[in-house]
């Protein structure tokens, strides 16, 4: 790769959303906006080498979008065109009012909103979620559909109709303003860490070049930061991705099969992202404003601050996951609960807590529950109930490697005590 | 007497076609616009002294937004009402800035609040 096409690289990753964005806000078209946002970066690749990069890459990019779209306005017969066109001419590259001063909600970095819209409720989850990879990240149409496993001509149409539906539904291309924020606000951070979470729990797929998901919300997470500094439970998200990323390297033995927690070699746990995440977190505790993303954050910190697992401080988290159920009950918090307070207060008061969660009947046919439960009899001793647990967790359990710890576990239980 | 007509119909083939385009007869030169297909429907009744008092095109089912109030929130969904026994109540148009005002107006509504659904449908704009 020569310089130039390391810079076109580089510049597409840091300054495709923006180009889109602005785009966006000045023509209000927005397959337009990322056809010329496209054809800007292949002006880029065809120049650059011979004029050199120019000083500010970003601006180039911009203004070579903005053109495009002008000469393509221009062009096109069609009234409404001409319409864009003129407003266009008299619209700032620049977005109306720099960071700090009073527009929507007194923030208006393009890119804001670019995600918002993105991101409005009124659009299907998978459609914001397919609408942020591409306008905001930058993935094509076929990497898209590659990361969901669906067909390329599914994903296309997808985007389409999320794009039409904007247009001719009329929702507005905007930061929301301050009383609907908080609610958008949340509706954003669940896009992303389904993004991230998507990423991070396939553990298989047919396609190796299939985009890392995970790398590209937390990417994303570190642009809302940037753009919304004062919301902690936007740097919650990001320190929790961090802190869940860091793990990733010891989640898996060489041969695909899930490590727990307890088994995983922290030596290999990423230090940089934990002292990131660490570091945004104890900023986000600043603004005193907790919320489930930060308590979340503040569980993966307990773990990533114990370099050995025996150093795990279990009350701490348990209380934690206290404080989530207080925010909102959820059966799946309730069990992670009880599994801490095992760990705090022993195998029998855990027992006793799972043992509650199954007879209000909250988590039918979860195979966690069961497997947790199998886990609890195991180290009480009691081998027989232990391995019909396993057994039921393992007719639940619904990806591979999960069936495989189970039978393994099961095995072990099979061949008596002292084999664990 | 006052009739609301609710218009049923199939719709067009590809929803992400310009349903302006699927609702046009031909006309004879290519060169000039095509009549809308209602057109001639309106001329008649028009003539005929019926009383047209408000009447139009819809955006086609993908754009629309179906809302409901439940404890004071907001639910957002996208699309039309799923197939439900729920019948047709009563309707509305209203001209707002945008989707996030028209959320608000129709939250607001009492059927919202007990427990019935609002679909918000945009009407197809002048071309």
């Amino acid at each position: 790769m020569t310089d130039a096409d390391a810079a076109v690289a580089q510049a597409f990753r840091q300054e495709w959303g923006r180009i889109v964005a602005t785009l966006i806000r000045m023509t209000g078209d927005w397959d337009l906006a990322e056809e010329c946002a496209q054809d800007a970066f292949a002006t880029a690749i065809a120049r650059w080498p011979a004029d050199g990069v120019p000083d500010r890459p970003g601006a180039w990019l911009t203004t070579t979008a903005r053109n495009r779209a002008l000469d393509k306005l221009r062009r096109s017969k069609n009234e409404a065109a001409k319409l864009k066109e003129v407003a266009m001419l008299s619209e700032p590259a620049e977005p109306p009012g720099g960071p700090g001063e009073a527009g929507d909600s007194g923030l208006t970095d393009d890119r804001l909103r670019l995600i918002f819209t993105c991101c409005h409720p009124a659009l299907a989850l998978e459609a914001r979620v397919a609408l942020t990879l591409r306008t905001l990240a930058g993935l094509s149409t076929a990497q898209i559909a590659r990361a969901f496993l669906v067909p390329e001509a599914t994903m296309a149409k997808r985007l389409v109709r999320a794009k039409h539906k904007i247009r001719d539904a009329g929702i507005p291309y905007r930061v929301p303003p301050a009383h609907l924020l908080p609610d958008r606000m949340i509706g954003v951070l669940a896009v992303l860490y389904l993004l991230f979470n998507e990423g991070y729990s396939a553990t298989s797929g047919p396609d190796i070049v299939r985009p890392d998901l995970s790398a590209e919300a937390i990417r994303l997470g570190r642009v809302l930061t940037s753009l919304m500094p004062a919301e902690p439970e936007a740097i919650g998200l990001l320190a929790l991705m961090l802190l869940t990323d860091a793990r990733r390297p010891a989640r898996l033995d060489p041969d695909g099969n899930v490590v727990t927690l307890e088994e995983q070699d922290r030596t290999r746990w990423d230090a940089a992202e934990i002292g990131d995440g660490l570091a945004l977190l104890e900023a986000a505790r600043r603004h005193r404003r907790a919320g489930p993303y930060q308590l979340q954050a503040a569980i993966a910190a307990c773990h990533a601050r114990a370099a050995d697992p025996e150093d795990t401080d279990w009350a701490q988290i348990a209380g934690l996951y206290e404080r989530l159920l207080d925010l909102g009950s959820s059966p799946v918090v309730e069990l992670n609960r009880a599994v801490a307070v095992a760990m705090a207060e022993g195998p029998a008061v855990g027992l006793a807590l799972v043992d509650s969660i199954e007879a209000a009947g909250r988590l039918p046919g979860y195979h966690l529950l069961k497997a947790t439960r199998a886990d609890l009899l195991r180290r009480l001793g009691r081998l027989d109930e232990a391995a019909e647990s396993y057994q039921a967790a393992l007719e639940l359990a619904a990806t591979e490697p999960e069936r495989r710890f189970l039978s393994r576990r099961l095995a072990e239980i099979a061949a008596g005590p002292g084999s664990c | 007497m006052k009739y609301m007509l609710l218009m049923l119909g199939e719709p067009t083939e590809d929803e992400d076609d310009d349903p302006a385009a699927a609702t046009t007869v031909a006309a004879a030169d290519p060169a000039e616009t095509p009549e809308p297909c209602w057109l001639p429907w309106h001329r008649e009744m028009t003539a005929r002294g019926v009383g047209l008092l408000d009447g139009a095109q819809l955006q086609p089912a993908s754009t629309a937004t179906t809302i409901a109030v439940s404890d004071g929130e907001v639910l957002l969904s996208d699309g039309p009402f799923a197939e439900t026994k729920e019948q047709i109540v009563g309707y509305g148009v209203i001209d707002v800035a945008d989707l996030d005002e028209a959320v608000y107006v129709a939250s607001r509504h009492p059927v919202a609040g007990q427990g019935g659904r609002i679909e918000i449908r945009p009407l197809l704009a002048e071309r």
